[in-house]
């Protein structure tokens, strides 16, 4: 997985960020095994303590489980990976149009402007 | 005991010139603890204070409870600035001198280490550029099962691509109960690895805590923070 840090934020939030939208994008499938501590850090060069730190805030939501005998895994419950994208996709929505808004569109507009894009690539899809 | 190294009221002087002056500093097992601060603040003087290689004028320095001696050496691993080893030797003859010198060398893992940079241990010294001499140091400091590493500069001299060659040396060398010091001023190639820093300005400790507790704090890298505090 690509890894990408910035600087102004605590390390181990964006390493939950990153896993998290590695599920949802489906790098990692549910019930996977992920990698070991020490590999997931090794590979996006971080501390090992920092990446334990994530994957224990990420097995208290539950997404990420130990088995004690053979590592760790992403949730096979579906429902829940399923919730998670639907909460990354409102948030993306919802900063989306914050944007609009900055450059001076209002909310309406902005759909306006959604609805004739996603009607345009209907329609082009149609005739290929 | 989870305390590694300790100083209480640590000074240090220079003739006239104080490099240290009244530190007190308690550092933890199991962290990567940068030692941070602009050229000339001490933190060579206090690595050289821990390997025994300066002598403090006052205060206290444990290591695990125990002043600087050679039973201290023996869990101390220490990556000095410059290197010391002589330019005639073969890659193979370093590993064999640590084994000699050190109980808790161990030799597969530096050769693993050499196979997989695609380095010939019977290459001399002499012949490696200097990036790959310093990483060839750092496989001898870091292939040691020690409690507390020292790293001197260990980024100095090293492209970008060779820096992260290292980094992930060191965070893939050191175990849970080993605390790794490194001093640097290359602070944004580094602080991702980091657990703490510690803040050095004219022999002071003007800083000591966690670098997440200070990114959330602050809202920005310690990188930032270290070009406010020591702004000339």
């Amino acid at each position: 997985m690509q890894w990408e840090l910035d600087s102004g934020r605590p390390v181990y939030l964006q390493l939950i960020e990153q896993i998290q939208a590695g599920i949802i994008s489906g790098y990692y499938k549910a019930g996977d095994k992920l990698p070991s501590v020490r590999e997931l850090a090794a590979e996006a060069t971080v501390n090992p303590n920092t990446m334990q730190k994530a994957l224990v805030d990420l097995e208290r939501t539950g997404l990420v489980f130990t088995n004690r005998t053979s590592g760790r895994f992403i949730t096979s419950d579906e429902s829940m990976i399923k919730k998670l994208k639907e909460q990354s996709a409102l948030e993306l929505v919802q900063e989306f149009i914050e944007r609009m808004k900055q450059h001076g569109f209002e909310p309406k507009e902005t759909l306006a402007y959604v609805t004739d894009i996603v009607n345009q690539k209907k329609s082009t899809d149609q005739k290929v | 005991m989870n305390t590694i190294l300790e100083c209480k009221s640590l000074t240090k002087k220079y003739s006239s010139l104080t490099a240290l002056d009244n530190v007190n500093l308690t550092l933890e097992r199991g962290r990567i603890i940068g030692l941070l601060g602009p050229n000339g603040s001490g933190k060579t003087t206090l690595i050289k204070l821990i390997n025994g290689l300066l002598v403090q004028n006052s205060g206290e320095l444990l290591i695990n409870g125990k002043s600087p001696n050679p039973e201290t050496k023996k869990v101390v691993s220490y990556l000095p600035e410059k290197t010391y080893l002589p330019d005639w030797m073969r890659v193979s003859d370093t590993i064999n001198f640590f084994k000699d010198f050190y109980q808790d060398f161990d030799e597969k893992r530096a050769y693993d280490m050499l196979t997989r940079l695609q380095l010939d241990p019977s290459r001399r010294l002499k012949s490696l550029s200097k990036g790959t001499k310093e990483k060839v140091q750092l496989i001898l400091v870091m292939s040691r099962q020690a409690d507390l590493y020292c790293l001197d500069e260990p980024i100095g001299g090293v492209d970008p691509a060779a820096r992260d060659y290292i980094l992930n040396t060191i965070i893939s060398n050191y175990n849970e109960n080993a605390t790794v010091l490194i001093s640097t001023h290359l602070i944004a190639d580094i602080e991702k690895i980091l657990d703490e820093v510690v803040f050095i300005k004219n022999g002071h400790v003007t800083l000591h805590e966690s670098v997440d507790d200070i990114r959330s704090k602050e809202g920005k890298s310690i990188d930032t923070l270290f070009r406010e505090v020591f702004k000339c």
